[in-house]
């Protein structure tokens, strides 16, 4: 009977060992450590916009609603970036000289779109609906941080699927009242586990169906 | 027959020494992202179809959305034969003015302070001057002529002659109900700083904790 291995193969068998712990160490470190870093998912890196505006000052220090720009966040799926016009409901009268504005009062002229940069993005395949979250108690600040004291907007959570679960799971540990969804600087009661479940009772939140596929994957 | 068998044999030994990298290429081509990125327009993504580059189209002059006809003139103007009126369109309630409340928060007070007294932060430091609710003129002017700012906005002197906008429309960031809402919910602040003991139904004024 003819050798199907020549004899070096007993040396690279020996090898493949140690190459075979490698890449075990490698793929988990790549699959549990990479991906699931700060770097790659880019949270705390501040996203520099091409319109130099603070949330910090806006939301902050003069304390205009989220609601005031963000009109569809508690309507639709999808929480809009203020139109050019939000911004020149104001700034037609105030600071209608700085050249911080000149790229809004350009787009404003000419009908051309502020290519505002995107923060916080999650797969195509999954669909998240913001009026959904906001209605039935999640405020902002859960997934957004507090965006009310950042001058350059960053993403603070990491938006994977473990994390989006861990609330779908148990969203007693995190429901807050309707009324304070938008408060940015909301703090949870000692009692949050007895309060949280009274809220998901009463607002009629189904834990059973929360963690299915077609929740968020349709 | 022994020659076939030994090719045979070579043949393995080929595909145990090289048949890894078929595999592997068959594994890196299986990781692809189009499941990521599909191929459908997220709101605001940039097309290239479009000659300004949205993907986001603005109406079409003249469409109008299935069930969104506006068949009552008074509901989305406030107007009969063009004279605002001083009639809601449909019933006040406790509901409607807590909705009014929550909408003037979010989108008047900004400007007009949370009591309608025409103070707030923004006006303060922009050194412009918002309508106060409580003046005479205002108290004394039909409820649709909150409805007609909210939807219209407020021009000082004629645009074409060099006036300029110093409220702007917010037709397109609040529904015509909630803009009643508030208007309506206007009128209970006006009352509020004009209103005694006396006018609290007896069966609230608990509520006034005395």
């Amino acid at each position: 009977m003819g050798q199907i291995f020549p004899r070096n193969a007993n040396l690279l068998m020996r090898l493949s060992i140690f190459a075979g712990l490698l890449l075990a160490v490698e793929l988990t470190l790549i699959l549990g450590v990479y991906f699931r870093s700060n770097y790659f998912r880019q949270i705390n890196v501040a996203i520099e916009q091409p319109v130099p505006y603070s949330h910090q000052l806006h939301a902050g220090v003069l304390g205009i609603d989220c609601r005031y720009c963000h009109i569809s966040v508690d309507k639709s799926s999808f929480a809009n970036v203020p139109a050019t016009e939000t911004c020149m409901t104001c700034h037609s009268q105030i600071k209608s000289n700085s050249p911080k504005l000149a790229v809004v009062r350009e787009s404003y002229a000419t009908g051309k779109p502020v290519e505002w940069l995107r923060v916080h993005r999650v797969p195509d395949f999954v669909y998240f609906n913001h009026s959904i979250h906001i209605n039935k108690g999640i405020g902002c600040s859960n997934c957004h941080g507090q965006i009310n004291t950042m001058a350059v907007v960053w993403q603070t959570q990491p938006l994977y699927m473990g994390w989006c679960l861990n609330c779908h799971r148990n969203p007693e540990k995190y429901i807050r009242p309707r009324d304070q969804v938008f408060n940015m600087d909301y703090v949870q009661p000692v009692d949050q586990l007895q309060v949280g479940a009274n809220l998901v009772k009463q607002y009629g939140v189904n834990k059973a169906q929360l963690t299915n596929c077609y929740i968020c994957h349709r | 027959m022994q020659t076939l068998r030994s090719r045979r044999l070579a043949t393995r030994a080929r595909l145990a020494r090289y048949g890894w990298v078929g595999l592997l290429t068959m594994l890196l081509a299986a990781c692809h992202t189009d499941m990521y990125s599909q191929p459908r327009y997220q709101p605001y993504e940039p097309s290239s179809f479009f000659a300004d580059g949205r993907s986001s189209r603005p109406n079409v002059p003249g469409a109008v959305a299935a069930g969104q006809v506006q068949t009552d003139t008074y509901l989305y103007t406030a107007k009969v034969n063009g004279v605002v009126g001083n009639v809601m369109p449909f019933p006040v309630t406790a509901n409607l003015l807590a909705r009014g409340q929550q909408q003037f928060t979010i989108y008047c007070s900004v400007c007009h302070g949370v009591a309608g007294m025409g103070q707030s932060i923004v006006a303060e430091r922009a050194s412009i001057v918002p309508a106060n609710f409580h003046q005479q003129r205002l108290r004394d002017v039909p409820i649709g002529h909150f409805f007609d700012v909210i939807t219209n906005g407020v021009y000082r002197s004629d645009p074409v002659k060099g006036g300029y906008q110093s409220m702007f429309s917010y037709a397109s960031r609040i529904k015509v109900e909630d803009r009643w809402a508030i208007a309506a919910y206007i009128r209970a602040l006006q009352l509020s700083q004009n209103a005694t003991v006396d006018d609290v139904p007896p069966a609230e004024r608990a509520k006034l904790g005395r």
